[in-house]
């Protein structure tokens, strides 16, 4: 076996290296949120404010951007999930329960991650199905055909309008961008600590980020099946 | 005072274990907590039962032989002392205390509140050390050394090996006991040198005993006696990768 190859193997088999990892793969899918909250955010702008960013989106790059990103952001996300459940699965083992369990100062988001994270894996199937792939409704259909400055698109707008207006979905979503915000409390601080790079001075700072970050992804993407779904926005 | 105790009681090594009632009567609130058990075990004994093994040996906050989960907490509900240091002037009269030993699949149970803490030896030995002489007391003043390192060699070493930290840990991970022993050798111009190799040493032995992985949940410096600092584990994370990149790239 080659050097990177054992070293590797070695890094990714010991408990740092995994928590390594799990914070690396982590950091894209932080920087990923809120670039996609944005995107998503102009559907408060109007239907062609949106259904002109997402011909632009599939249009980056002669069309190969988006799916460039797609294949990386799977990739990565598939590798967080795997290794998260590997190290769940070794501290399971690792505890004989007590039976009179205690905690001192954990938080509860950092306790339930594995089943916040697993709800959000349920989610990204979900998701990716329902506005993706758009498997089992006609969101790719005629109906969600429209043009922008004469070009053909696909009509986001109504694609969103749509799909939020069916109540089992966007309850379904705002569970999962709820438990999304918990997840997020925790994994945000837990890059800097797992990659070294927390101290004492800068704990308080890092934590509060950390929350910061994760409720203005939780407002901005809860925002839209609340306007859609409770307020009736653009139905 | 009066107290009723839920002790987990377990006859050897490859016994179930259980659960078991034990009423101290008249204990007197200025005793320390083993204090406590030494006289519910007088009592025991006088009734012709077997007394309740527990691990002790200083009594005095510095050996870190005492190992017991008061009540789901490592050395009980103060921060900072070992529970030969918490007295029962901390309990309320009529209080139900449950009193269970360190608990992690690395730390098998030997007799009742009794664990084998060898893993922690284990782990020192494959690289909490310095492989040279280095001197008495003076040769030590010989070498300058910052005082920022100096201090945080100082904090990490305060460690006294007890194990609260795993048991405290929801996943009963090693890595505040690993981290102050790498960092207390790592800090010094002494144990610089074999940094590397020391770090990589020590995690690997730590995977070896089936430890589980620190989730930043920080439960092990809370129940920390000493309250050693979790920075000591962000340093090790960091010290680990560098370490792994030397020792593919560099080291011969």
């Amino acid at each position: 076996m080659n050097v990177l190859a054992r070293t590797t193997t070695s890094f990714a088999r010991s408990s740092i290296g995994k928590k390594i990892i799990v914070a690396l793969t982590g950091i894209p899918l932080l920087l990923f949120l809120p670039g996609h909250l944005a995107g998503n955010l102009l559907v408060f702008v109007g239907p062609d404010a949106i259904n002109e960013y997402g011909l632009w989106l599939h249009n980056l790059g002669h069309g190969a951007a988006v799916w460039v990103a797609r294949a990386g952001l799977l990739a990565v996300f598939a590798i967080h999930v795997i290794v998260t459940i590997q190290l769940t699965r070794q501290n399971k083992a690792a505890r004989p329960a007590y039976a009179h369990p205690g905690t001192i100062q954990a938080s509860r988001s950092s306790r339930i991650m594995i089943w916040s994270g697993l709800t959000i894996l349920a989610f990204v199937i979900y998701h990716i199905l329902h506005f993706t792939a758009r498997v089992g409704n006609d969101f790719g259909g005629a109906a969600y055909k429209t043009t922008v400055h004469g070009e053909p698109a696909h009509d986001v707008y109504k694609m969103m309008i749509d799909g939020f207006s069916w109540a089992p979905a966007s309850i379904f979503y705002m569970i999962a961008l709820t438990l999304l915000c918990s997840h997020l409390s925790h994994g945000f601080a837990s890059v800097f600590q797992t990659l070294g790079l927390r101290s004492a001075k800068t704990e308080g700072l890092i934590k509060f980020l950390g929350w910061a970050y994760a409720l203005v992804i939780w407002l901005g993407f809860l925002s839209i099946p609340v306007a859609i779904w409770i307020f009736g926005y653009g139905r | 005072m009066n107290l009723t105790l839920k002790v987990w009681r377990q006859d050897g090594p490859n016994d179930k274990g259980r659960i078991e009632t034990h009423e101290a009567r008249d204990i007197p609130e200025e005793a320390s907590f083993l204090e406590m058990l030494d006289i519910v075990n007088e009592g025991i004994i006088t009734g012709g039962g077997a007394p309740i093994a527990f691990d002790h040996d200083c009594r005095e906050g510095i050996c870190g032989t005492c190992s017991l989960t008061i009540n789901g907490v490592p050395h009980g509900p103060d921060r900072g002392v070992t529970a030969c240091q918490l007295h029962m002037r901390r309990f309320r009269d009529g209080d139900t205390i449950w009193i269970e030993p360190f608990r992690a699949h690395a730390f098998p149970v030997l007799k009742d509140l009794v664990v084998d803490r060898s893993a922690f030896d284990r782990i020192i030995a494959a690289g909490g050390y310095v492989s040279v002489r280095t001197g008495a007391a003076p040769d030590a003043h010989a070498i300058p050394v910052e005082k920022e390192n100096a201090d945080a060699a100082f904090d990490a070493a305060t460690c006294i090996g007890c194990g609260a930290c795993v048991a405290a840990c929801k996943n009963a991970s090693a890595m505040l006991f690993v981290s102050a022993k790498a960092s207390h050798l790592n800090h010094l111009p002494q144990g610089e040198p074999e940094k590397h190799r020391r770090v990589l040493g020590m995690v690997r032995q730590m995977d070896e005993e089936g430890f589980g992985n620190c989730t930043n949940q920080y439960e092990c410096e809370a129940a920390c006696p000493k309250s050693i600092s979790v920075d000591n584990i962000a340093l090790l994370n960091r010290n680990y990768a560098a370490a792994t990149a030397h020792e593919a790239a560099v080291a011969p």
